[in-house]
């Protein structure tokens, strides 16, 4: 307890004397932390967008069968298709890409920890395996993309027109999805040149993994946004 | 991995010894956060056969994403071991996101009404 005291009875003295941490977080950590704050806002507003025009619209009406242009679709009965087999498959693609975000979050977690106990081979091996899952993850969409595009007996989706409800639910599912896949794209991005410096031994001789863990944060809220997408865009 | 051990071996030499790997947490929210969306999958799946009231299934779907949305944050994102200040100034501006979801759902019915049931809308 005394030695608590000590502590912040220094931090006091050297407050404004610089090398003191605000919030104890690293300039370069509440920065991440301030900009995924201002991305959550872009997120929502675009689902928040997608609840405003979905609840402007008709609802699904269980006596229409297949799709009907006027009424909003219900999103298990589009997005059923998986690879290699032509069977109905409701939400079981969307399910694996689920798992394999979650998958690389768990192995960037894993880099991070390596970080902390500056095991650099480890952190090497787990962020490799991280910018797998992100290009699994982002060849995966790439065919759900595909599908969606394709449509239904020659009737493709686009912007202005799409076999499965209003335009707007085309609209909303490529802006969506979208705007989250440029972001799995840059963190994938951002992980190749943290990974290229970690195997050039920069943080090894800078004495400190931390980059790791600031790209860790920006590739947990990519995942942690596809929480939200996967629940506001496939389950409800 | 083994054919690299032998090269880093060689910076490492005198290094301190590399401690242990603490992953035991790690997993324990994975597991946590993998049961949730296999919950939800199941629900998913049983919500047509069993009738269940829609409501109920949006509430349900809905808990479970922010008890997910919470482990990401609290343990993958370390968030827990942040300073309450830092914490606290993440948290709070949400505010303006619950404001702009209860505004913005309200405003997307009165704009149905609008569209499919002017009648109703005149007398609001």
């Amino acid at each position: 307890m005394s030695a608590a005291v000590t502590t912040h009875i220094d931090d006091s003295k050297t407050l404004w004397g610089g090398g003191v941490e605000p919030l104890k977080a690293s300039y370069g950590k509440l920065m991440m932390w301030f900009f995924l704050l201002s991305d959550t806002f872009s997120f929502s507003g675009l689902l928040i967008a997608y609840g405003f025009i979905r609840f402007s619209n008709l609802a699904h009406d269980p006596s229409i069968t297949g799709f009907s242009p006027d009424h909003w679709p219900i999103p298990e009965h589009v997005f059923t298709h998986i690879p290699f087999w032509h069977g109905h498959a409701p939400l079981v693609f969307v399910g694996f890409m689920t798992f394999v975000l979650i998958m690389s979050s768990v192995t960037m977690v894993l880099a991070v920890e390596a970080g902390h106990r500056m095991d650099k081979k480890a952190v090497e091996k787990w962020m490799l395996w991280t910018i797998f899952g992100g290009f699994v993850f982002l060849g995966s969409q790439a065919w759900e993309w595909s599908i969606f595009i394709a449509g239904i007996d020659g009737h493709t989706a686009s912007l202005v027109s799409n076999p499965y409800g209003p335009p707007a639910f085309a609209d909303l599912f490529f802006f969506i999805t979208g705007f989250h896949g440029t972001h799995v794209t840059s963190g994938v991005i951002l992980n190749i040149v943290i990974f290229f410096n970690v195997v050039m031994g920069l943080y090894e001789r800078r004495g400190s993994y931390e980059m790791v863990e600031k790209v860790g944060l920006y590739w947990h809220f990519v995942d942690l946004v596809w929480v939200f997408v996967f629940t506001f865009f496939y389950l409800v | 991995m083994s054919h690299g051990h032998g090269h880093s071996s060689h910076t490492q030499s005198h290094a301190v010894e590399i401690p242990a790997p603490q992953t035991k947490w790690i997993w324990k929210t994975f597991w946590i956060l993998t049961a949730i969306t296999a919950f939800e999958f199941l629900i998913a799946f049983i919500k047509g056969p069993l009738h269940l009231p829609h409501l109920l299934v949006v509430t349900v779907f809905i808990t479970l994403t922010l008890v997910k949305a919470f482990y990401i944050v609290a343990d993958f994102m370390h968030l827990k071991h942040e300073s309450k200040t830092l914490i606290m100034s993440l948290a709070l501006p949400i505010i303006f996101i619950l404001w702009l979801i209860a505004s913005q759902l309200n405003e997307g019915s009165y704009v149905f009404d609008a569209i499919h049931n002017f009648h109703n809308f005149l007398t609001k």
